[in-house]
């Protein structure tokens, strides 16, 4: 199979006008990519989102874990769908791949079987009067991203560059696997030849790493990972990853899932202390990154702006090799600048112990 | 009925089971079948043979719980089966007859109830900062015990709605919304689930010597792994 097989697995994704769909897992864990996607959207690109304060969950993961039955999803769903037909929009953009799965498993099922949609639009209807109409257009907001990645390279101000070396980046992207092993045709690139990560990294300057068990999962396994006897099947999934990318030195991960982007991270640390092993250079992990924080960055938004200091492993030989300007004694401060104390240490994080991080405001 | 029929009733399951020829590709990619002593490719055969005793000694078995529905399997198989969809039938069965209490793994469906399931009932969101308990999740690492800790200074860093009605992350949702998924469940079927895994559990648990599916039960369920001790 040739990559250029693959080049006909692109989308259309539509260029204004978006109802925003979040994530349980990014705004818990990336609450600063979700804030950065919306403000890239409407200030850099000067574009109409709408976040809809009546959106809720999706119910993914119970529905991947078997507690929340298809009929319901459908119903739930439908009521996003409806949603977004009452506040004026026909172009729904998750910010989470179990979501955009679900979507578009949904949206192909009741194509094939329009039993269950009439289905899913009769409860909605029964359970809150709203009626079901389906978007036109359907997209990560990763998606999005990618569509405007050449936009944003023309206003970036910090390449994916080491500024020491003059060297692109190496980045090692992993895209999760809800978002085009599904349904292959709505991912750009297929899922054996991704692109939507790629082509931001190649647009902003950086070099993407090919290494075997690229197309691998993280480990979620969704109950693999919620029970915790189960945890096991994931740390080891993840492991298999690390162990295969670490070879080709990657200067950071960049994840298109929120869910894979905290296993790389957190399992990183558990790795580290359990066994020893770290991944990244001078015995430290390796950073991950959700796509915003790398779109953030390269248009020059600030890290700790942007939530970074909420990940495990620390990101900051990342942000040297960018040339990144921030402000260390910063990176622990709550809100209204009250400093809150810092993380206890762990073998993935390098900058812990530096007297900056104990300077009180 | 059979419960090969049963099963066809699931549109996952006519999607997911045509013709299987047994190559084995889907057991290749498998993350699953690395793990455990797990094969899709058994799962698809044992369904394909309609063999009603197999079939309901796989509805009753550990196997049946150990995949991850990643769905690495569905652009794998050359035939266009999906061994993931066979999986979310039989387990959508397994609960509807009460099998999954047989085993251990299964038996895990009153955790993912009593967690997953009730954050979505209580919030409209299947995880919320303040269900991720540090002591139940020290994988998290100490940068998430940082946040949970501080979670108040924290994250309205990044929205202005925390735990609160309105537009950004984390917000509290109003109770007309809840109210909606609450009325979605009642009617579609999701709150039935809810209720037989509790009805099924609590009877295995009376079985097993507990008195009933207390928290000391439902936490057995979460932590233990027969297969380590």
């Amino acid at each position: 199979m040739r990559r250029s097989n693959w080049e006909d697995y692109q989308k259309s994704i539509a260029d204004d006008h978006y109802y925003y769909g979040r994530s349980c897992i990014r705004q818990n864990f990336f609450p600063g990519s979700e804030k950065a996607f919306l403000e890239i959207l409407a200030k850099e690109l000067g574009r109409d989102i709408y976040d809809d304060p009546l959106h809720s969950s999706c119910t993914g993961i119970g529905y991947h874990s078997d507690i929340v039955p298809l009929d319901t999803i459908m119903a739930v769903v439908a009521r996003q769908f409806a949603l977004m037909d009452e506040a004026g929009y026909e172009n729904f953009v998750t910010s989470c791949i179990t979501s955009f799965g679900i979507y578009t498993e949904i949206l192909s099922t009741w194509e094939e079987f329009p039993e269950t949609e009439e289905r899913a639009a009769k409860t909605l209807y029964e359970a809150t009067g709203r009626k079901l109409v389906k978007p036109k257009n359907m997209a990560h907001t990763s998606d999005v991203i990618f569509h405007f990645r050449k936009q944003i390279a023309e206003k970036m101000c910090r390449p994916l560059i080491n500024v020491t070396t003059g060297e692109p980046l190496r980045v090692v992207e992993h895209i999760g696997c809800h978002y085009a092993k599904i349904f292959p045709k709505k991912g750009i690139g297929g899922s054996e030849f991704p692109y939507v990560l790629a082509g931001m990294i190649e647009s902003w300057g950086g070099e993407v790493v090919d290494y075997p068990e690229r197309r691998h999962c993280c480990g979620f396994g969704f109950r693999n990972y919620l029970v915790q006897a189960n945890r096991g099947y994931s740390v080891a999934n993840s492991q298999k990853k690390l162990d295969s990318m670490a070879p080709y030195r990657p200067d950071f991960i960049v994840c298109n899932c929120p869910g894979c982007s905290m296993f790389l991270d957190k399992w990183q640390y558990t790795i580290a202390e359990m066994e020893g092993t770290t991944y990244g250079e001078g015995g430290q992990g390796i950073p991950v990154l959700t796509y915003e924080e790398m779109a953030g960055l390269v248009l020059g938004y600030d890290p700790w702006q942007l939530g970074m200091q909420m990940h495990q492993v620390d990101v900051e030989p990342l942000l040297n090799k960018m040339g990144v300007q921030y402000d260390p004694t910063t990176k622990y401060l709550g809100k209204n600048g009250k400093y809150i104390g810092k993380p206890a240490a762990a073998a993935v994080n390098n900058c812990n112990d530096v007297g900056l991080y104990e300077i009180k405001v | 009925m059979d419960y090969f029929s049963m099963l066809m009733e699931d549109v996952r399951m006519r999607e997911g089971l045509k013709a299987c020829m047994n190559c084995g590709v889907c057991t290749a990619i498998c993350p699953a079948a690395e793990f455990y002593d797990y094969d899709p490719r058994q799962i698809a055969e044992t369904v394909q043979s309609r063999d009603n005793d197999r079939i309901e000694a796989l509805l009753k078995s550990e196997t049946i719980w150990y995949c991850g529905q990643c769905m690495s399997c569905r652009p794998r198989c050359p035939r266009g089966n999906t061994p993931g969809y066979i999986i979310q039938s039989l387990r959508y069965l397994s609960q509807k007859l009460g099998f999954f209490t047989n085993s251990e793994k299964g038996r895990q469906q009153l955790a993912l109830k009593r967690t997953i399931g009730e954050n979505i009932m209580r919030a409209g969101y299947c995880l919320v900062p303040r269900e991720i308990d540090p002591d139940l999740h020290p994988e998290q690492g100490t940068v998430w015990r940082w946040i949970y800790d501080n979670d108040r200074d924290i994250y309205p860093l990044f929205t202005s709605s925390y735990r609160k009605v309105g537009a950004g992350a984390l917000r509290k949702l109003d109770d007309q919304t809840l109210e909606e998924i609450h009325r979605i469940f009642e009617l579609s079927g999701g709150k039935e689930l809810f209720d037989l895994i509790e009805e099924h559990s609590d009877h295995k648990a009376r079985e097993m010597g507990y008195d009933g599916a207390t928290r000391e039960y439902m936490m057995d369920t979460f932590t233990k792994n027969s297969s380590e001790q």
